[in-house]
């Protein structure tokens, strides 16, 4: 009976997150669901207690159930037939695993037959799973569609669709048209009143869309006759009918399990989701960082699979006359795979703990006023999400691709074949770093945090002040070392006042201040548990190099520079 | 309306992970170095049950299981699963006994919880691999029995019959049965589903008076103002059982040595894929009369 949450004893670790206590405090109102629900914890170890048996129940499921179908569903694939989709027959077990154990609607207030786990707990089964199938997750981890509906939608859709996510029911948020990509603001499916018919209409052309063929699904489209950008188009909620032609599923290099459709809707009904004019800016920015938060933790339980697969080769793989983890070249690699996934990981979970805070406070506001230390806490809290939830997607997802890559260096050859899981890792990592917004994307979405000051106050104001065991205080001084370099490429960047510069220096910029994030987040977690101070130690002395090199290229980087970049595009 | 289903089950040492010190000198088990698990085939009779419960709506699923007070582990665990209720047999008396003694208990334990239609347990325990409970039961009890079961094919409540398709070693056999009926299940029939979250968080305090005696105030009143969490506790004197044919006077069955048996290689050859080696081996098999 394997088991892929006892098996990695550090996810409990950050289950046991500091901030966890307040985040059940106000999750269960005090823990005043108890008399009305027969699940609701009695009190927070009641609540502890239960997240971490459920945990065990993803583990199992994992490890027992999926992680022995990936490789049929990878190979078989799902099927267009009759402008149906058919998922593969181990995805179809795989869901129904998952549904027996109640497990679908994770975060969803118990009222709307939710279990109101924290987004921790979730993002923590999504990393789980992804061990298992990445490419599965993509269908399970739709639920965050529910969440948006939670947030936003009239109290009428959600009484009539959340509790349908419980019953299994599937779901897919359906934005990317051929034309609009990376780009939603030019999404152009219409969406009309029909006075006579009293719904809205859709009519046009999606594609690239994950498990188009949902029973539920949220729909981008433009309602605003006439206008261009963002601010015409709102989210509609759309239920499978007969009214929606699925042309076809896509070809796929990895995640082969997940369906990937193009679609057509010819007068689809749907109902429109909160107020008009705000789906993209308001409503699909909060789905797509949600989703964002997702993708951090498939990414990272992906690379925790492709470690422990390489490191198991690598143990067993013999050449000139001994195992191959005894060669440097082989033992640092995979160090670097485990110090990496770790750094990610509490990155991961620091972000989820603050998405939680925030997400829990304005659902709290719409039942009474918050305090003003409410107040300031889930404003902390909104801050950090903000710029944490670009850069842990950018962060986790180039880590699994490395890493990814690096478990096939280890596996040689072999690795090459078909006849090992790693290449289906490799394969399903790859996407990672593209889709729900390519890596580009986030540096675009994070480097506010660089330009308005935002990472450096949390460093000064937060980290640097902490107080640490005294066997941790060197690198804590390393970190502050690494955060005075950043000040000052950060500095001669924003001082030039030119914003090509400023793009072109971008992602390094982001880099630097995620390497030192993650250096103090792994400080704090070495305080807290011993063992991994060794891990620690390791990450930043690597990326104190890196961040060196990084600075050097900004400083020796001028203006000027530029128009050569250009030369031979 | 609906069945009513009585699972008979069994907390056993988890005999599939076997350690060095999972013998001790005397040759009985040492019960403290295995971890106590719900026993395998059990859990493949518990699936058949929840599986009927679902296409019967209205159905009741009663766990009935004897041992220590440790055993309501198992019950729990079949609560997170979905079953309705629990019931632990346990008393010192019923320590030492045999099959015989056993089934005694358990039939006298199910004549209780009457009327019934279906009981069904796994095949045979991991730790005695007898295989007699079931069937002694049954006969105790004077219903027909279905053993080696596999999947439970149809149910007729209006006819009051029952279809199993029963694994046998040579094949599969489709048998009909009137109800009640004791089946028991074999480990080719589908394992059992995973432990539903929500099941479990409902049912987590769910205790045997026992388990409550060392337990605070509070606690003790959640269990009296939550009658689900309630495990139902049965001792000798709540079956109404004779002592005389309990524990170790009513077991026939007397352990008279236990070895262990250690099965030790043979002696090994290599054999080259060539023409003359496999031509060697060939003759060997055949003056063996191993094959030909």
């Amino acid at each position: 009976m394997a088991n892929f949450y006892l098996d990695n004893e550090i996810l409990k670790f950050h289950l046991n997150h500091p901030m966890m206590k307040t985040v059940v405090r106000l999750r269960e109102r005090d823990f005043t669901q108890k008399d009305k629900y027969d699940f609701a914890p009695l009190y927070y170890e009641d609540a502890i207690d239960s997240y971490n048996k459920v945990m065990e129940i993803v583990g199992e499921i994992s490890a027992d159930i999926i992680d022995p179908n990936a490789e049929s569903v990878d190979s078989e694939g799902p099927q267009l037939i009759n402008n149906r989709v058919h998922y593969a027959a181990g995805t179809v077990r795989n869901l129904q695993a998952l549904n027996d154990a109640g497990l679908n609607s994770f975060t969803y207030p118990r009222e709307f037959k939710g279990s109101n786990f924290p987004i921790l707990t979730y993002v923590m089964a999504a990393e789980i799973l992804s061990r298992a199938d990445a490419g599965f997750v993509n269908i399970y981890g739709l639920q965050d569609c529910g969440e948006t509906i939670r947030e936003f939608a009239s109290q009428e859709i959600k009484e009539k669709y959340l509790p349908m996510f419980a019953e299994g029911k599937t779901a897919a948020m359906i934005l990317t048209e051929p034309d609009a990509g990376s780009d939603l603001q030019a999404v152009s499916l219409s969406a009309k009143y029909d006075e006579g018919k009293k719904t809205w209409l859709l009519n046009g052309v999606k594609r690239f869309i994950t498990n188009g063929d949902a029973d539920i699904s949220l729909i981008l489209a433009r309602s605003e006759e006439g206008t261009s950008d963002g601010r015409g188009l709102s989210l509609f909620l759309y239920e499978r009918d007969k009214t929606v032609t699925i042309r076809r599923i896509e070809h796929k290099l990895g995640i082969v399990g997940s369906p990937t459709c193009e679609m057509v809707f010819k007068d689809s009904p749907a109902l429109i989701i909160g107020e008009r004019r705000l789906g993209l800016i308001k409503y699909v920015m909060s789905l797509m960082n949600a989703a964002r938060l997702g993708i951090g933790g498939q990414s990272v339980g992906i690379a925790e699979a492709c470690y422990r697969e390489a490191l198991k080769y690598a143990k067993e793989r013999e050449q000139f006359g001994k195992k191959i983890n005894n060669f440097p070249a082989v033992y640092e690699m995979l160090t670097n795979m485990k110090v990496m996934i770790q750094a990610a990981r509490t990155l991961l979970y620091e972000t989820a703990i603050h998405v939680d805070v925030y997400k829990t406070f304005s659902a709290i506001e719409e039942e009474r006023k918050l305090t003003p230390e409410e107040k300031q806490l889930a404003k902390k809290s909104q801050k950090y999400s903000d710029i944490f939830t670009p850069l842990i997607k950018l962060v986790a997802s180039e880590y699994c691709n490395k890493i990814a890559y690096d478990a096939i260096q280890i596996h040689g050859g072999t690795g090459f074949m078909m006849d090992f899981p790693v290449q289906r890792y490799y394969r399903d990592a790859r996407i990672t770093s593209i889709y729900e917004g390519t890596t580009q994307l986030q540096v675009v979405a994070a480097i506010r945090g660089v330009t308005n000051g935002t990472f450096l106050n949390i460093i000064k104001e937060e980290y640097q002040p902490k107080e640490l065991k005294p066997e941790l205080e060197f690198m804590k001084k390393t970190l502050a070392e690494m955060t005075e370099e950043y000040e000052i490429a950060t500095k001669k960047v924003i001082e030039t006042k030119d914003n090509e510069f400023l793009d072109f220096h971008a992602r390094r910029l982001v880099e630097m201040v995620g390497n030192i994030v993650m250096g103090y987040l792994m400080i704090t977690d070495s305080n807290r548990n011993e063992e991994l101070k060794r891990m620690t130690e390791i990450f930043i002395k690597k990326v104190k190099s890196e961040n060196k090199n990084m600075f050097n290229y900004v400083m020796e980087s001028e203006q000027k520079d530029i128009p050569s970049f250009k030369y031979y595009i | 309306m609906g069945l009513k289903i009585i699972v008979l089950a069994k907390q056993v040492p988890d005999t599939r992970n076997v350690g060095k010190d999972a013998m001790k000198e005397d040759g009985t088990i040492n019960r403290g170095a295995l971890p106590a698990v719900f026993n395998p085939e059990d859990l493949n009779a518990l699936e058949q049950a929840l599986r009927l419960k679902a296409k019967y709506p209205g159905s009741e699923i009663i766990l009935l299981t004897m041992g220590p007070t440790r055993a309501a582990e198992i019950i729990r665990e079949a609560l997170y699963r979905g079953i309705d209720k629990g019931y632990l047999l346990t008393d010192r008396k019923f320590a030492g006994s045999d099959t015989l003694a056993t089934s005694y208990a358990i039939s006298l334990a199910i004549k209780k919880l009457s009327p019934y239609d279906i009981i069904i347990g796994g095949r045979q325990a991991i730790d005695g691999d007898t295989a007699q409970v079931g069937p002694q039961t049954a006969e105790k009890l004077g219903i027909p029995q279905i053993t080696y079961a596999e999947e439970i094919v149809e149910c007729n409540e209006a006819n009051n019959n029952i279809i199993v398709k029963r694994r046998l070693e040579r094949g599969i056999e489709i048998v009909k049965s009137t109800l009640p009926v004791l089946i028991t299940v074999h480990s080719s029939a589908p394992a059992c589903r995973t432990q539903n979250a929500k099941l479990f968080m409902k049912y987590k305090h769910a205790r045997t008076v026992s388990e409550l005696q060392n337990e605070s105030e509070d606690y003790i009143k959640l269990q009296k103002d939550r009658a689900y969490l309630n495990i139902e506790e049965w001792s000798v004197d709540d079956i109404n059982a004779d002592i005389q044919l309990l524990g170790l006077s009513g077991s026939p069955t007397k352990v008279k040595k236990i070895e262990n048996v250690v099965l030790k290689h043979k002696e090994v050859a290599t054999i080259d894929s060539n023409e003359n080696s496999i031509g060697k081996l060939m003759k060997e098999l055949i003056d063996n009369h191993i094959i030909g």
